[in-house]
């Protein structure tokens, strides 16, 4: 098999890999929340989006060899702190958007009968037009 | 990188699935495998936060709001060109921006050099607490951590409002 | 029914040992992974649990909502009250190292003590907090009931 390790495109693959899936993943969170008319599918894009940023952040903190940032005797190196604290941070105000959204969905869903934004805005035309 | 190109197939899945009870389930299946990439990018405390958080809390809630609206979505009304075509011309641009990124893993970087190095140094010195990462978080960033308190305060008593019954039920 | 049997008997050998996980993590928040947010969020699975398995009422009998809804600002107030802890001792709002009082030199402050001290009330006040708005949440929304039900 010819060696493929050397080869400069698999080089250029392989280190960038994770920030390519990153940013499919953070398109594809906006596509879930441009294209879907479903609140609580875009709610669940919405997530998605969030997490792919936490990549975004995390993947330079890494430095290869090194170890969790926790102080113990037998470590050298350790990964940088910082951005563990601020994703830390960002997910968990992430869950309390979330759950205000979804409130804000079981409200929109007594008041109106659907959840489709689509339908939600002919109601409110007709109801415009209708005055 | 096996993980990564899972989560990818995940993300294609909750996109193409109707059932939104499926999407809940497919939903919590990506908080798991994006908290096993954050193990092997050596983030244990933000792994352990995002297992817990999303493939807990956030399952529990979105299945809490499903059961008070229906299940089932709608097919989709307008063509999906329009949005494929941004959402690839956005992708496609940030790409391009990678390219000049420094190499992944190097400690060298300016984002590992300048604050990231002092805590690593200063830390056992100035608190006596092993883990750095609670003790920026509580100490060194502790102005943040009482933001984020008083946010997740806030969120309670928005959904309190929104959705609690006075009249006792 | 059967698997009703299974459920119950399962659940309540889970129930306590979820509880001293989540304890765990939070009091070994300084030498591992761990701290405030995700002992907070374990405990509060762990009634959300009791609640899935044996039904709203009986979890609202354990755990009752003026408990949880006191424990949503009870938190918040810890966290203020270190940083007001740290001014009436001299220093500037959540500046640990004066929080204490060291042995011999009088006027001279402890901060390696102070440190710990502070960190560990702080977590508290995070695990208060968090436990509090995620049952206060969950309580919101299964307790709404369908208007067509």
């Amino acid at each position: 098999m010819p060696d493929v390790t050397s080869d400069p495109l698999f080089e250029a693959i392989a280190t960038n890999y994770n920030y390519w899936i990153t940013i499919f993943l953070m398109v594809s969170g906006l596509y879930i929340v441009v294209a879907r008319s479903n609140m609580i599918k875009s709610l669940v894009g919405l997530g998605i989006f969030q997490t792919s940023v936490y990549l975004l952040y995390l993947s330079p903190g890494k430095i290869l060899g090194g170890s969790a940032p926790i102080l113990s005797e037998n470590v050298e190196t350790y990964s940088n702190p910082l951005p563990h604290v601020l994703i830390l941070t960002a997910i968990v105000v992430g869950v309390a958007t979330l759950a205000l959204g979804l409130a804000l969905t079981v409200r929109v869903h007594e008041a109106y009968g659907t959840i489709e934004e689509d339908e939600i805005t002919e109601i409110v035309d007709r109801e415009d037009h209708a005055e | 990188m096996v993980l990564l190109t899972l989560l990818a197939a995940i993300t294609v899945g909750i996109i193409r699935t109707r059932n939104l009870f499926a999407v809940v389930v497919l939903s919590g299946a990506y908080s798991f495998l994006m908290a096993s990439v954050m193990i092997v990018l050596d983030g244990v405390d933000v792994a352990m936060t995002e297992a817990s958080v999303g493939a807990g809390i956030s399952t529990v809630l979105v299945l809490g709001a499903l059961y008070l609206t229906k299940i089932q979505e709608d097919p989709p009304r307008y063509s999906a060109f329009i949005p494929l075509a941004v959402c690839a011309a956005a992708g496609a641009m940030l790409i391009y921006g990678t390219w000049d990124l420094p190499p992944f893993g190097t400690a060298a970087q300016p984002v590992n050099t300048h604050v990231g190095a002092y805590y690593i140094a200063e830390n056992a010195r100035e608190t006596d607490i092993p883990n750095i990462v609670t003790a920026v978080l509580a100490s060194y960033r502790g102005f943040d951590t009482l933001g984020e308190v008083t946010v997740i305060f806030t969120a309670g008593i928005g959904v309190m409002l929104l959705l609690k019954r006075w009249r006792d039920v | 029914m059967i698997l009703d049997v299974i459920l119950r008997v399962a659940a309540k050998m889970f129930i306590p040992f979820i509880i001293m996980f989540g304890l765990y993590v939070q009091l070994h928040g300084d030498f591992g992974p761990g701290g405030g947010f995700q002992a907070g969020v374990i405990i509060a699975a762990a009634v959300i649990l009791y609640a899935i398995v044996f039904g709203k009422d009986a979890a609202v009998r354990m755990v009752p909502k003026w408990a949880v809804e006191l424990m949503v600002p009870l938190g918040v107030l810890i966290f203020a009250g270190v940083g007001v802890w740290s001014l009436l001792m001299g220093g500037e709002y959540l500046n640990y190292n004066v929080l204490l009082h060291a042995g011999e030199p009088i006027g001279t402050y402890d901060a390696v003590h102070g440190q710990h001290w502070g960190v560990f009330l702080v977590e508290i006040g995070v695990l208060v907090t968090v436990t509090g708005t995620m049952l206060t949440i969950f309580y919101s929304f299964t307790g709404r009931g369908r208007p067509d039900a």
